[in-house]
C-alpha cells in the first residue's frame, strides 16, 4: 500500500533538494488570479459542502468554518482536524486508494505541500488577494499554495507555578536541573509545527541540546496544541514547544500562561493551504481558499485565533508582541522535506517514544 | 421419505468459507508482507531487525509485564467479587453486578483519559486533594498515572469486568445440588467452597485469566494515552508508530508474529488443562444455588465491592462530569464556574460529532447482530463436532485474538484496498474489522455456554426427526437465549470501544466516535472528550437496557 508513496516521497524530496530552493517551478506560469465572483459562489452553493483538512487548533478551525458558513450560507464546511503529520499520512493513504475526501488542505509542515505538489496532488489556484498582496516567500510561483497562517513555536510557562523572573529566557535555560520533570513537549512525529521547529533547533542548537533536554524527564505529548493546555491545567510548569496562538488564546481567556521568546530566536512556522487536484467539491474548495486568504479572513485568524498573517494589510493584535520585533529562526521547508524521516529517527533515539 | 432436506451442510460450508475469507485474507497478507524484503523478495530480515533492535525488544518485555500483571490483578479482584455477588447473601449484589457490567461500557481509552484527570502527578484531582490535605508542596504527587504501574492499574480497571462476568455467570450456572450434597455429607462451608465450588469455577477462571492477558496484550488506546507521555512504548503503540510516516508495514507484521505464537501456545495450554475435565453442568434439570451466609462480614464485603467499583466507575465518571462542565479539567467545578461551553462546542460547533455518532451506532448494531449469529453457528459446529475439520473452524474463530487490533487493521487494509473487494473508505471495511475482532470473545462466550448445555437435549430433538438447524433453532437457541443476548450486548459495547483497528481504517467520511475522541485527545480538548464520552455511554446504556428487556425469563424451565 504505502510503499509506492514512500518511494514517491523520496523522489520528491530529493528533487526538491537538488533544486535547493523552497519551490521548484515546473510550469511556465501560474494561473490567472481568481476573484470571488457571483458565478463561483453559485457553483459552490450547488455543491453545498466540502471538507477541510487542517492541523490548526480545533476550536479555531471550527470558528473559521462558522465564519465561512455565515458569509456563504448554504455551504456546509466539514473540519477534519488532526496533527499535520497524521493528516499527511492519511491523505497519502487515501490518495493511494483513489479515495478523494479532501477538498482543501492546510498543513503546519510546509514540506508537505512540496511533496504533494511533486506528486501532482494539488490544483493550481491563485486567489486574487494572494497575487496582489502576499510576499513572494508566502506563495508558490506555480500558484499551487500560499501561506494561510503563520505562527511561532515559543517557550511558555505557567505564571502560578513560575515567577516571571525565574522563567527560562532561552533554550539553554531549559537544561537547568531545576526544570527536571517540569517540562511538557510535543512530538515531531505527529505535529508539523514541531517537525518544523525541530529541524530549525537541531540546525541552530545542535542535536546535543535535544539529548540533554530528553534527560530532563520531559512529558511527551503529540500535537503542538496540547502543551499549552497542559500548562494551563498546571500539569507542567514549562512548555519547551507548542503553538504560540494556542498560548495566546488561553492567555486571553484568563489562564495563567505566559510566552517566552527565547534569546536564541523562536522557530517560525508557516502553514500553507492548497486546493486538492481531485477535490470532490472543486468550486466550494476554490471559494474557501480564495476567501481564507482575504484580508477579512486573515484578520479573523489574528483576532480570534491569535495567528500571524502573510497578508500585509492584516494588523497584529495589540495584546501580542509585534511580529516584526521577534527574533525568528529561518524556516527551510525543503530541508524538512528531505530530512523529516532522519529527524524523527534522531528524535526517537533521545526521547524513546 | 418425508424427512425435510437438511440445510445444515450448505450453511456450514458457507460459514467456513466466510471465516476463511474474513480471517485468512488479512492474516495471509500480513504474513506475506512480514516475509517480504525491500526488494520484493522473500526474506527473514524483518524478524532479524525485530529481535536485535532494542526499540522492539523493550516494548515486547514491557507488554509482557503489563499483560501478566493485569491478568493476575484481574483474577485476584474478579474471582472474590464474582463469588460474593453470585453465591453469598451480600447486600446490593444485583446492583453491584449491574455496575460492574456498566463499567464495561466505558471505553478503556476514555477510562485512561479520566484517570489522567484524576491522577496526573500535578494537575490530577486526587493529587491536588492530597496536597490540600497534607500541605505537601506543589511538585509532590501521591499518584503518577504516567508510569508503568499507572498503566497496569488503568488497564486492570477496565479488564477485570470481563473476568468478573465469566466467573459470576459460571457460579450462577453451577448446580446447587453438588454443594448441597457436599454439605449434607458433613463438609463445612469453606470445605465445600474449596472442594466443589473452586474446582468447578477453575476452568472459567483460567479462561478469564487468558481473556485478561490477551486484552492487555492487544490494547492500544490506554497505552497510547499514558505510555507515550511517560516515555515508553508497548508493542501496540510501537506498531502504531510504525504506521506513522514513513510506514513500515513489513516490520509491524513481523512484530505481531511473536504475539500470534504466544497466543496459540496459551490457547493450546488452556485446551490441554481443561480437555480431560468434562464440565457439562447444565443438564435437563438443575437446582438454584444456595447463597452462603456471610454474617457480620456482609458490611465489609459490600464496602470492598464498592471500593473496587470506585476505580473503574465512580471516580472516573466524577472526573468526566467535572471536566464536561468546567473550562479547565484540573479545576473542580463550582456553582460559579460551571459552564456549558464544552456542551455547546461539542454539539453546535464540532462538525464531526453527528456523523461520528451515526456511524458508530450503525456499525455497533450491525456488528453485534452479525457477530452474534456467526459466533453462535461456529460455537455450535465446534461444540457438537458437526462437520469434519471443526477444529479448524474453532481455531479460525479464535485466531483474531492473537493479532493486535491495530495489526489486524493493517491486514484488513492490505486485503481490502485491492480488487475484488475494494472496501476501504466505506463502512463495510469497519464492519468486517469489528466482527472479526470481536468474534473470538463472542465465540468463547457462546462456546462455554454450549459446553454447559448437555447435548442430550439436542440429541432428543434429532432422534425425533428434526434437522440440525431446526434443533438449533428450537432447542439450543432458547436455552442459550440469555447467552446470545449477552454476546450481542458484548459485541455492541466492544464495537463502540474499538479504537485500534478503526484508527487505521477510518476515512473522514467513516469516522467513528472512538477515533474522534482520540483525535481530540491528541490536541488536548478534554472538555469535548468528556461531553462525547458521557453521551456515548448514555446511549450505550439505553441500548443495553433495551436489549436486556428482551432477555426476560428463560422459556424452558425445570418442571
Amino acid at each position: 500500500m504505502t510503499r509506492k508513496l514512500t518511494r514517491r516521497r523520496v523522489l520528491a524530496a530529493s528533487a526538491a533538494m537538488a533544486a535547493g530552493s523552497f519551490i521548484t517551478p515546473v510550469r511556465a506560469a501560474p494561473p490567472e488570479p481568481t476573484r470571488i465572483t457571483p458565478t463561483l459562489i453559485e457553483a459552490a452553493k450547488k455543491e453545498g459542502k466540502f471538507s477541510w483538512y487542517t492541523s490548526v487548533d480545533l476550536a479555531l478551525a471550527e470558528k473559521v468554518a462558522k465564519a465561512f458558513e455565515a458569509k456563504y450560507p448554504g455551504i456546509t464546511m466539514k473540519v477534519e482536524r488532526s496533527g499535520a503529520e497524521r493528516n499527511f499520512q492519511r491523505i497519502g493513504q487515501e490518495f493511494q486508494n483513489k479515495i478523494y475526501n479532501c477538498d482543501v488542505v492546510n498543513s503546519s509542515d510546509a514540506a508537505h505541500l512540496i511533496v504533494w505538489k511533486r506528486a501532482r496532488m494539488l490544483a493550481p489556484f491563485v486567489p486574487e488577494e494572494v497575487a496582489q498582496y502576499f510576499p513572494a516567500a508566502h506563495k508558490d510561483p506555480d500558484g499551487m499554495f500560499a501561506s494561510w497562517r503563520i505562527t511561532l513555536c515559543p517557550i511558555a510557562y505557567n505564571t502560578k507555578l513560575v515567577k516571571a523572573e525565574d522563567a527560562p529566557k532561552s533554550y539553554a535555560d531549559l537544561l537547568d536541573p531545576r526544570w527536571m520533570g517540569k517540562i511538557v513537549k510535543a512530538h515531531p512525529g505527529y505535529s508539523g509545527t514541531i517537525m518544523t521547529a525541530t529541524q530549525q533547533l537541531s540546525r541552530d542548537l545542535g542535536w546535543p541540546w535535544f539529548e540533554k533536554l530528553a534527560k530532563q524527564k520531559v512529558m511527551q505529548v503529540q500535537s503542538a496544541t496540547e502543551p499549552p493546555k497542559k500548562l494551563a491545567q498546571g500539569e507542567r510548569a514549562v512548555m519547551a514547544d507548542g503553538g504560540e496562538y494556542v498560548v495566546e488564546e488561553l492567555k486571553s481567556r484568563g489562564e495563567p500562561v505566559e510566552i517566552v521568546y527565547a534569546s536564541e530566536g523562536t522557530p517560525l512556522i508557516t502553514g500553507p493551504s492548497a486546493v486538492m487536484a481531485n477535490a470532490p467539491n472543486p468550486n466550494a474548495a476554490r471559494l474557501f481558499q480564495a476567501w481564507s486568504m482575504t484580508r477579512e479572513a486573515q484578520q479573523l485568524n489574528i483576532d480570534v485565533g491569535a495567528l500571524r498573517s502573510a497578508h500585509p494589510q492584516a494588523v497584529d493584535r495589540a495584546d501580542m508582541k509585534k511580529f516584526a520585533d521577534i527574533k525568528t529562526l529561518k524556516e527551510e521547508a525543503n530541508v524538512v522535506a528531505d530530512q523529516a524521516d532522519a529527524i524523527k529517527a534522531q528524535y526517537v533515539k533521545y526521547f524513546k517514544v | 421419505m418425508t424427512r425435510s432436506f437438511d440445510l445444515s451442510r450448505p450453511v456450514l460450508a458457507a460459514v467456513t468459507a466466510l471465516l476463511a475469507v474474513m480471517i485468512v485474507l488479512p492474516v495471509g497478507w500480513l504474513l506475506v508482507v512480514s516475509l517480504t524484503g525491500k526488494d520484493g523478495g522473500i526474506t527473514l530480515a524483518n524478524f532479524g531487525a525485530l529481535f536485535t533492535d532494542p526499540t522492539f525488544v523493550d516494548p515486547l518485555i514491557t507488554t509482557l509485564i503489563i499483560a501478566c500483571s493485569v491478568s493476575a490483578i484481574c483474577c485476584l479482584v474478579a474471582a472474590p467479587l464474582g463469588w460474593l455477588v453470585a453465591r453469598t447473601d451480600m447486600p446490593l449484589a444485583r446492583t453491584i453486578r449491574t455496575l460492574v457490567m456498566a463499567s464495561l461500557v466505558t471505553p478503556p481509552f476514555v477510562g485512561a483519559i479520566a484517570w489522567e484527570m484524576l491522577a496526573a502527578p500535578n494537575s490530577g484531582l486526587l493529587n491536588q486533594l492530597w496536597r490540600i490535605m497534607t500541605g505537601m508542596p506543589s511538585d509532590e504527587a501521591l499518584f503518577d498515572i504516567y508510569s508503568l504501574g499507572g498503566l497496569i492499574f488503568v488497564i486492570s480497571c477496565y479488564t477485570f469486568p470481563y473476568v468478573f462476568i465469566l466467573v459470576a455467570n459460571a457460579l450462577d450456572r453451577m448446580p446447587g445440588e453438588l454443594e448441597d450434597a457436599s454439605s449434607m455429607l458433613g463438609a463445612k462451608t469453606w470445605q465445600t467452597a474449596r472442594l466443589i465450588t473452586v474446582p468447578l469455577a477453575l476452568p472459567v477462571l483460567l479462561a478469564g485469566a487468558l481473556v485478561a492477558f490477551l486484552q492487555a496484550l492487544n490494547l492500544f488506546g490506554s497505552p497510547a494515552i499514558l505510555a507515550i507521555p511517560a516515555g515508553f512504548h508497548t508493542l501496540t503503540t510501537r506498531i502504531w508508530s510504525l504506521f506513522q510516516f514513513p510506514p513500515k508495514p513489513e516490520l509491524a507484521a513481523a512484530a505481531s508474529v511473536p504475539l500470534l505464537v504466544l497466543t496459540v501456545l496459551l490457547l493450546r495450554a488452556q485446551a490441554m488443562a481443561l480437555g480431560r475435565r468434562g464440565y457439562a453442568v447444565l443438564g435437563g434439570k438443575y437446582g438454584a444455588p444456595r447463597p452462603i451466609r456471610l454474617g457480620w462480614l456482609r458490611g465489609p464485603a459490600v464496602a470492598l465491592a464498592l471500593f473496587v467499583l470506585a476505580m473503574p466507575l465512580f471516580l472516573p465518571y466524577a472526573a468526566l462530569f467535572n471536566s464536561a462542565f468546567s473550562r479547565v479539567a484540573s479545576r473542580i467545578v463550582g456553582p460559579e464556574t460551571i459552564t456549558l461551553h464544552n456542551v455547546k462546542f461539542t454539539f453546535l460547533e464540532l462538525s464531526s460529532t453527528m456523523p461520528a455518532l451515526k456511524n458508530t451506532f450503525l456499525l455497533a448494531i450491525a456488528s453485534a447482530t452479525l457477530g452474534a449469529l456467526l459466533a453462535l453457528l461456529i460455537a455450535y459446529i465446534v461444540a457438537r463436532k458437526a462437520v469434519r475439520g471443526y477444529r479448524v473452524l474453532g481455531f479460525l474463530a479464535t485466531a483474531p485474538l492473537a493479532i493486535p487490533g491495530i495489526v489486524l487493521g493493517v491486514g484488513l487494509f492490505l486485503a481490502y484496498t485491492r480488487p475484488p473487494l475494494a472496501l476501504y473508505g466505506t463502512l463495510w471495511i469497519l464492519l468486517i474489522a469489528f466482527v472479526t475482532i470481536e468474534l473470538p470473545a463472542a465465540y468463547q462466550q457462546l462456546g462455554s455456554a454450549f459446553h454447559a448445555v448437555h447435548p442430550e437435549l439436542e440429541e432428543a430433538g434429532r432422534m425425533l426427526g428434526a434437522t440440525r438447524l431446526r434443533t438449533l433453532a428450537d432447542i439450543t437457541a432458547p436455552l442459550l437465549r440469555s447467552a446470545v443476548i449477552a454476546t450481542w450486548c458484548f459485541i455492541f459495547v466492544a464495537t463502540i470501544r474499538e479504537l485500534s483497528a478503526a484508527v487505521i481504517l477510518f476515512t473522514s467520511e467513516t469516522k467513528v466516535l472512538s477515533v474522534l475522541i482520540f483525535d481530540l485527545k491528541e490536541s488536548g480538548d478534554v472538555g469535548a472528550i468528556a461531553v462525547l464520552s458521557l453521551t456515548m455511554v448514555a446511549i450505550t446504556t439505553v441500548v443495553i437496557a433495551a436489549a436486556n428487556r428482551l432477555h426476560g425469563r428463560p422459556q424452558i424451565r425445570p418442571a
